[in-house]
């Protein structure tokens, strides 16, 4: 037993660099993820899904694949227990059903699930799954995603659907430049490197999930809901996660395995394949934006006017937001900012990485861009112009908009100053050379979690919170707002995630996790420091306190909060073969305090990565004619290389939020947005040729922009 | 996955006579094509025969000038050969623009000859392909055929080969020596891939069970100068778009000898005979290049998608060819 | 005549010799995992489409998911858990571990040991598709990150922690050997 020791003057953790606390067990392989973590009696869950793009199941051939080598049981609408989703989970909407599996025989789309098969091992599932005969009665579908569709309408999400204020055709009547360009992107999907996986285990009446997800207390919650459980009753851990990007909540696989289990009085592991991916984990619906822009000759913006309409699936309704990214960045005399959906017969698309903002934000910027060559205006200034000093929309003010000085200093490190405006004009060798900018914002939002911290008699601190670090550095952040929250060097400060039975927490979502659950860290860490006394012992089972932030976020001010962000392209194209390559990409972030900067250099730059990997590579494609994915793996759906990606470097400005106990804004998101139209934007300065259409493929480029 | 028997090959002749037995057998040697369709369940073989420990595995001078390359010789041992390198840059950079560092580790030049195309309809086993299931149809004609075949396919077939080494070898005039239960065989890689025609599901003129034991390449002095060139739409790990493999042999300003191989818009490695002989003979220059090109594509029949191919592969014989004319006059 | 769909086999992993039964259908990559539970080795498409499953086999990179078990016998794998000496990191792991070459580090063990691959293959000479001239009288190609971007590309990183993993593997190679693996992938003598 230890005493506690006088506070000393320490050098702050928080905004130094440290590795990763778990560093040590991800390069030596010791870190088990979800479908690594040993089971005794495991049985292995395979899905089988629809082969058709809408129907009803007719018949289901369990009986031959009951017979096959070691199959233990066939789950389908006819044998699945009931479950309940007319309720409102945790994000504020009703479950996607595609998760409630084998509740009718309705076909919502290809590749929804329709049977489980079990069997002893994961070869024996595989070929059971693949020989199980399901009978369909197809029904016509439609999935074909276009502008002009009459069951388009608008659509709330978590943002209202319209927001319009001014006579916007009387102001882009008055405007003397108007840009008027739609712009397009396309299906995207997260494929986090592990594939989503789960082990349901039913211990009597307690439920235990070994899972791989953004949020152990969220995934708790919708099985408690889905199952009719009390949440004490399931237990959710989740220990290291291999990436999820808004794709890692309840899905299919975790709902099958619990049922499965349940069925056999085993343990039951399922683990989606690469290809089930396509239509089980959600996706980034396709957008068609509409972007008219009204201005003076000045630059000024007179009419701003975005629309945007992404696509969902029958079952559930989920809106991109794309237009809502307008709502923060330009005020105009006129605005109006729309964003509607389509229901087809496809998957549920959901949250992926900056949701609106990374489309919206293609859209937006590259029409600023063609504004500013309109104009002649340099694209900067002309932000800087149209700098608004209140919400466009919201007419709060904003808590802290650096935007100005993101683009200062981004444009100090790129050499802007030294560009030639003119596009076509630089040539080396095959390549053209163009440079591009680009603004950023992302929302900056904080939400309740509950956190506990033990004082150890050993003299160290144990945090327990239902964080998840899905590659974010969460544990090594919170480890060290922890450490200088009490006072102590981080290695005296153990931090355990991943688990719901340390209390409810906020999901890896948002742009919030890191934010939220350090909040709780800091509360708890406080009142913890109130209760040891200086020079008086610990007894052995240690002095924990628990903190919920639930009031004091409530408490937060109605601001206009935001991280911001100016991001910078340089690009070669080869005109003759269609080739872009990124060689430089830069962004300057106004993202609160930096807590780890080891870590979020690689977050800010990850996120500029998918931009490139958005603006140059990722487009899932859907055949018209049988409603489902084309090329539906990671050699069909390209995402970026190593080769793709040159030099990257992101830097940030003093920025930290006053309203936040640490200064943190949150870093998850901002740095795919606007990333992409900077690539764009510098392949038009490199060729001349505007590209509305993402990704800008080879055959884009050599038929100059024009669909091949 | 189907459940299999498996038998290490001792001898080119053991492992001939057990496919020659079993015609529901196929051979396994780097796995990296096969054990993927096996799992996508397109190849469902009752029985594999590992052919990879044979001794097929040297990269051997001819005593004409040329090499003997074994079956089993990895795409990577290939690459890396110092007589490859220098005697047939094409052939070293073709195999570099495959796959990944590790697939090419395991990756034969035997199997990477019989590869499967990369159509992914023909992947998917819950659709129709005349490729995989006969008679079925062929979707990716008014689906999504952007990466699919500009020349020589047909209404049943618009599947291309995925290979970039046999472009090289195409252009080399690769020998593709076999073994069968019969005996030896020997066949032009320019003859190894059949016509697609109506019958898309027969792809090469191997006899049934042969055995290929490896590729002889003729000597070519011509092909010191040459280079290969890929686009895709990634910078790397990524199947073409298009490529271009060449080699030339210019004096005085005027194309003594050219080889010309296109990749990606065929059911096979597509040598460009037609441009290759406007070319001999003809100026060095980009116009010269161009009306070959033009020559070799005016065949081309675009499908709705792709007609950017015809582009492409235009500018980058261009491209490749004013290249290695550059090279030849410095 | 029905064939065996199963063998008992002999694995050498990490200097180990592990004998098992096994279903012909059965992936290195889920022996791996699934049987003698060296996790480590990650599966991220099972299609060779991402590099996760990359291992060492007689001392070159190879993907897991896409060798059979029954065909690995009798040849040296050597996996993530294998290429610390101890508790001594290999240099690939300290450099990765120091300039945070991952995130999410699910695709890491696949990384590491395909650069411990890339280390040995660049040190044998071979060129590769960044190489600006093959042919050996140019020489041998400088390790720039071009080449090393080339040489990785079969490890995708969702993370995208692309450029840290590029520092990681430059610091490596210029800490000197670190291209200690058993058996490098040696050039087959070429015959001339």
């Amino acid at each position: 037993m230890t005493t506690t020791e006088a506070p000393l003057a320490r050098v702050r953790a928080v905004g130094t660099g440290h590795v990763r606390v778990e560093g040590r067990d991800k390069v030596t392989g010791a870190a088990r993820y979800a479908g690594e973590i040993p089971f005794a009696e495991l049985a292995h869950g395979w899905l089988v899904l629809s082969t058709v793009a809408r129907g009803r199941i007719r018949d289901v051939e369990a009986d031959a694949v009951l017979a096959m080598p070691g199959v233990l049981a066939v789950l389908d609408h006819r044998n699945a227990p009931p479950l309940k989703t007319d309720y409102i989970g945790l994000l504020g909407t009703a479950p996607d059903p595609t998760c409630a599996v084998f509740q009718n025989d309705h076909v919502p789309h290809l590749g929804w699930p329709v049977a489980l098969v079990v069997a002893e091992t994961s070869e024996q599932a595989r070929e059971a799954a693949e020989a199980l005969v399901v009978h369909y009665e197809q029904a016509p579908h439609d999935v074909g995603f276009t502008g002009d569709h009459p069951d388009a309408h608008p659509s709330d999400g978590h943002m209202p659907a319209v927001t319009d204020k001014g006579d916007l055709e009387a102001e882009l009547a008055a405007s003397a430049v108007v840009v008027d360009a739609t712009y397009t992107t396309p299906e995207e999907h997260h494929h986090p490197m592990e594939p989503h996986a789960a082990t349901a285990r039913w211990e009597a009446d307690r439920l235990e999930v070994v899972d791989s997800n953004q949020g152990a207390t969220w995934v708790v919650a919708e099985l408690a809901n889905l199952f009719s459980l009390d949440p004490a009753s399931v237990r959710v851990r989740s220990e290291h996660v291999g990436g999820g990007f808004g794709s890692k909540g309840v899905r299919a696989h975790q709902v099958a395995a619990v049922m499965a289990s349940r069925m056999i009085g085993r343990p039951v592991r399922v683990v989606l394949t690469r290809r089930q991916m396509f239509t089980l984990a959600g996706h980034r619906s396709p957008t068609i934006q509409r972007v008219r822009l009204g201005a003076d000759t000045d630059g000024r913006l007179r009419a701003l006017d975005h629309r945007s309409l992404s696509r969902t699936s029958t079952v559930h309704e989920f809106v991109e937001p794309s237009a809502g990214v307008a709502r923060v960045m330009y005020d105009a005399d006129a605005h109006h900012t729309e964003n509607r959906v389509v229901p087809l017969d496809v998957p549920s698309p959901t949250w992926m990485r900056a949701p609106g903002e990374a489309p919206g934000s293609f859209a937006l910027e590259a029409a600023l861009d063609e504004l500013a060559h309109r104009c002649g205006i340099d694209p900067i200034e002309l932000r800087l112009r149209n700098e608004p000093d209140r919400g466009p929309v919201s007419g709060l003010p904003f808590a802290g908009r650096n935007l100005r000085a993101c683009f200062e200093e981004g444009a100090r490190r790129f050499g802007w100053d030294r560009r030639d405006p003119r596009p076509g004009v630089r040539r080396e060798g095959r390549w053209l050379l163009g440079t591009g900018t680009a603004a950023a914002s992302f929302g900056a939002g904080a939400a309740p979690s509950t956190a506990s911290i033990t004082a150890e008699a050993d003299g160290r601190f144990t945090v327990r919170i239902a964080a998840a670090d899905i590659g974010t550095g969460a544990r090594t952040a919170l480890t060290l707002v922890a450490a200088d929250a009490l006072d102590v060097p981080p290695d005296r400060v153990q931090v355990r995630l991943g688990d719901s039975a340390f209390g409810f927490a906020m999901i890896a979502g948002g742009s919030m996790g890191t934010r939220s659950w350090s909040w709780a860290v800091m509360a708890a860490a406080g009142e913890l420091r109130d209760r040891l006394v200086p020079g008086a012992a610990i007894p052995a089972e240690g002095i924990t306190v628990r903190s919920d932030t639930t009031a004091a976020i409530g408490a937060l001010a109605q601001k206009e909060r935001h991280s911001f962000g100016a991001q910078f392209a340089e690009v070669a194209v080869d005109t003759a073969t269609g080739e872009v390559r990124v060689r430089h990409m830069l962004g300057v972030f106004a993202a609160g305090r930096i807590v780890n900067p080891l870590t979020a250099r690689g977050q800010f730059t990850g996120g500029m990565i998918w931009g490139i990997s958005m603006a140059l590579h990722e487009e899932a494609a859907r055949d018209a004619a049988f409603g489902g994915p084309v090329g539906a793996d990671l050699a069909g759906y390209h995402v970026a290389t190593h080769a793709d990606v040159s030099r990257v470097e992101a830097h940030w400005v003093a920025d930290d939020d006053p309203d936040d106990p640490v200064g943190i804004k949150g870093i998850g998101e901002i740095g795919i947005v606007g990333a992409a139209a900077a690539v764009a934007n510098a392949v038009w300065h490199a060729t001349g040729v505007r590209h509305r259409s993402l990704p800008i493929r080879p055959d884009r480029v050599l038929t100059g922009g024009r669909d091949a | 996955m189907r459940e299999f028997g498996y038998r290490k090959a001792s001898d080119v002749a053991g492992a001939v006579a057990l496919l020659d037995s079993d015609p529901d057998a196929r051979y396994l040697a780097g796995g990296t094509n096969l054990v993927d369709l096996m799992k996508t369940g397109v190849e469902r073989p009752g029985r594999l025969v590992d052919v990879r420990g044979l001794p097929l595995d040297r990269v051997e001078p001819t005593p004409a000038g040329g090499l003997r390359i074994g079956a089993t010789v990895t795409n990577s041992d290939l690459a890396a050969h110092p007589l490859v390198r220098t005697r047939y840059p094409v052939l070293a950079q073709a195999v570099l623009a495959g796959a990944s560092g590790q697939l090419r580790n395991m990756a034969t030049v035997g199997g990477n000859l019989l590869q499967r195309t990369r159509c992914a309809y023909f992947a998917d086993t819950t659709g129709a392909c005349n490729k995989r299931a006969p008679g079925s149809g062929c979707p990716a004609v008014r689906g999504e055929n952007r990466n699919h075949a500009v020349l020589g396919a047909s209404a049943h077939c618009v599947a291309v080969h995925p290979s970039d080494m046999a472009v090289a070898l195409a252009a080399l005039d690769g020998m593709v020596h076999y073994e069968t239960a019969q005996g030896p065989g020997e066949l032009p890689l320019g003859w190894l891939y059949l016509p697609v025609a109506d019958t898309p599901h027969r792809e090469t003129a191997l006899p049934p069970g042969a055995l290929i034991t490896g590729v002889t390449l003729p000597p070519a002095p011509v092909a010191t100068r040459s280079r290969y060139r890929k686009v895709r739409e990634r910078a790397s790990y990524a199947f073409a778009v298009g490529s271009v493999g060449a080699a030339l042999d210019v004096r005085d300003g005027v194309v003594r000898e050219v080889r010309l191989a296109f990749g990606a818009v065929a059911s096979r490695p597509w040598r460009a005979r037609a441009a290759e002989r406007i070319l001999t003979g003809a100026p060095a220059d980009t116009e010269s290049f161009a009306a070959a090109a033009d020559a070799e594509l005016a065949a081309a029949r675009p499908l709705s998608h792709n007609g950017f191919k015809v582009t492409l592969m235009r500018n980058l014989t261009v491209a490749v060819l004013s290249e290695l004319a550059e090279e030849a006059a410095r | 005549m029905a064939l065996p769909t199963s063998s008992v086999i002999t694995l050498h992993i990490n200097g180990e010799r592990h004998t098992l039964p096994v279903d012909h259908r059965t992936t290195l990559l889920d022996a791996l995992r699934e049987r003698l539970d060296l996790t480590g080795t990650k599966k991220g498409c099972d299609q060779g489409q991402c590099g996760a499953c990359t291992v060492l086999v007689d001392g070159r990179r190879t993907v897991a998911c896409l060798q059979l078990a029954v065909a690995a016998e009798g040849r040296e794998v050597t996996t993530i858990e294998g290429v610390a000496e101890g508790d001594r990191l290999h240099p690939v792991q300290q450099a990765f571990l120091d300039l945070d070459g991952y995130q999410c580090g699910y695709c890491t063990p696949g990384q590491i040991c395909s650069a411990i691959g890339v280390l040995a293959e660049h040190a044998a000479g071979w060129p590769s598709a960044a190489s600006a001239d093959v042919r050996p009288a140019a020489g041998p190609p400088p390790l720039t990150p071009d080449e090393i971007r080339e040489r990785m590309s079969g490890n995708l990183c969702r993370c995208a922690a692309y450029p840290s993993i590029v520092e990681a593997v430059t610091r490596a190679a210029e800490s000197g050997p670190a291209t200690r693996t058993e058996a490098g992938p040696e050039a087959k003598e070429p015959a001339a």
